[in-house]
């Protein structure tokens, strides 16, 4: 479980996001959403780390993260899998040398060990016979199945995304929803998916946050999402055509 | 107050980058693959350098030298201290500021703006210690081998454009190079290499480690790292000049 606590953060004199509270829960995909430039990806980099916040913190499972030493941090950031908006793989290595990466750098387990849970990371991803290609000669959705792959590597217990669907066409985009799903469910990891994209809301999204003007605007459910009447929220969520013919057919 | 801040923020990065190594396997590892990849790769450019350098300077001496009481062995003898004080040391790091430093700060800056320096942060990976110790110890250890053979080749170089074009006997050459000859000034170049080589790879490093935006900015940090490199190195040789040879 992550818990953010009163967490406000700001860039010279612009505040990006002003006291936010949540709690992420065990198990569970938990989804940010908000508009371009909410501040959900500050969020995001301010519960791994990448920030610090002005006020406020972060609790991985209690342990205020921000106020731990460096060596703490670093255990904790090797329990963290985190998949970013553009994959992030590293280009001089191979498929199967970004998955083994973290298990390289960290784990304690022989070197045919390694390979084996690579390879059954790379399998559970649908990464197949691709161990030797480098991150330019692959898709962008398999880009982004080698960064999970990569993310679950170490058996993570956090997991973060950052705009799993960016870039990725609808059918590809539900592959990569579903296995966000499946994982989470499988590793009983905290999952923190951080989406504009209301496909993937109404497909995966167990508790949603969504963010307006750098504040906590919103929290609830999947169902409550769609009944609710505040009025942000619903400005953002029937933006699209899709989502008006929904509510249309709700009220019908 | 701006450059306080750089020279800060410089030193503390070199606090993280020569942190205990996660593991001491893989920086082994990477350090080999930097040694060829800035190191051999850039044998080439420094031979042809040398070579027609040491020819310039033969021959420019020698058109310099009117008066008939100046021994011709002066030839070899000023193209053998001015590639071992000079030349070598000093114009080849700039060289090599610009073909290493601008390669070092790219490589790093892309990693930022493609989020992967994040990602090795995430995963509790020392990021500046992991990019940047293994292409300080690769330079350390390979450009004074650089530079020794960039010494031999440009008084190699001095030696055929004098002998062939006829403005310096082989003898005379030959007499030059070996007249005086003060082995601490081999030492004096050689200590100028390695802080040189830590320059390089530090300045560059620090402005490709802190790259933000996208690709104009990469680019923009690699003729900033060649620029701020070149100008400590120049720095570096008078006070190095004034503190190890008067």
């Amino acid at each position: 479980m992550i818990e953010v606590v009163g967490l406000s953060k700001r860039f010279g004199s612009t505040q990006v996001l002003t006291d936010i509270n949540a709690v992420f829960a065990k198990g569970k995909v938990n989804q940010v959403i908000g508009k371009s430039g909410s501040g959900k990806s500050v969020l995001a980099k301010c519960i791994v780390g990448l920030y610090v916040p002005e006020e406020g913190e972060v609790r991985y499972d209690g342990q205020s993260f921000h106020t731990l030493d460096k060596e703490a941090k670093r255990q904790i950031r090797q329990e963290i899998g985190m998949l970013f908006q553009s994959s992030a793989l590293f280009d001089s290595l191979t498929v199967l040398e970004n998955v083994l990466f973290p298990l390289r750098m960290f784990a304690t387990m022989a070197p045919e060990e390694m390979l084996e849970r690579a390879h059954l990371c790379l399998k559970r991803v649908n990464i197949i016979d691709k161990d030797g290609l480098y991150p330019s000669e692959i898709s962008g959705g398999m880009q982004k199945r080698v960064g999970i792959a990569r993310a679950i590597a170490m058996n993570p217990k956090y997991l973060f995304v950052d705009e799993p669907n960016s870039g990725l066409d609808p059918q590809t985009s539900i592959v990569i929803d579903e296995l966000i799903q499946e994982l989470t469910e499988e590793y009983g990891t905290t999952t923190i998916v951080i989406t504009h994209d209301m496909n993937s809301v109404m497909g995966t999204g167990d508790n949603i946050f969504f963010i307006h003007q750098g504040r906590l605007w919103w929290k609830g459910t999947r169902d409550e999402l769609l009944t609710s009447d505040n009025k942000e929220l619903n400005e953002f969520i029937f933006a699209g055509s899709l989502m008006r013919q929904v509510r249309k057919a709700m009220k019908g | 107050m701006r450059i306080l801040y750089h020279i800060g923020r410089y030193f503390q990065l070199q606090g993280e980058v020569f942190s205990k190594p996660e593991r001491f396997g893989i920086y082994w590892k990477r350090t080999i693959e930097e040694i060829d990849l800035l190191g051999v790769k850039s044998l080439g450019i420094v031979a042809l350098l040398s070579v027609f350098m040491g020819a310039v300077i033969t021959i420019q001496t020698k058109t310099n030298i009117d008066s008939p009481f100046i021994p011709l062995y002066v030839v070899g003898f000023a193209a053998r201290q001015s590639t071992i004080l000079e030349f070598s040391p000093t114009i080849i790091s700039l060289i090599l500021a610009g073909k290493v430093g601008s390669t070092i700060a790219a490589e790093i800056g892309s990693m930022r703006v493609k989020e992967q320096i994040d990602a090795l942060d995430i995963m509790g990976v020392n990021s500046a210690g992991y990019l940047i110790l293994p292409k300080i110890i690769a330079c350390v250890v390979i450009n004074p081998f650089l530079i020794i053979i960039s010494m031999f080749l440009s008084i190699f170089g001095g030696y055929m454009a004098g002998t062939l074009s006829g403005l310096v006997s082989s003898a005379n050459y030959i007499e030059g190079i070996q007249f005086d000859f003060n082995a601490y000034h081999v030492t004096y170049a050689l200590i100028k290499t390695v802080v040189f080589a830590i320059i390089i790879t530090t300045v560059s490093a620090y402005h490709g480690y802190y790259t933000s935006g996208g690709t104009r900015e990469v680019g923009i940090s690699s003729t900033k790292a060649v620029v701020y490199s070149d100008v400590v190195i120049l720095i570096m040789n008078y006070l190095l000049t004034q503190t190890l040879l008067l």
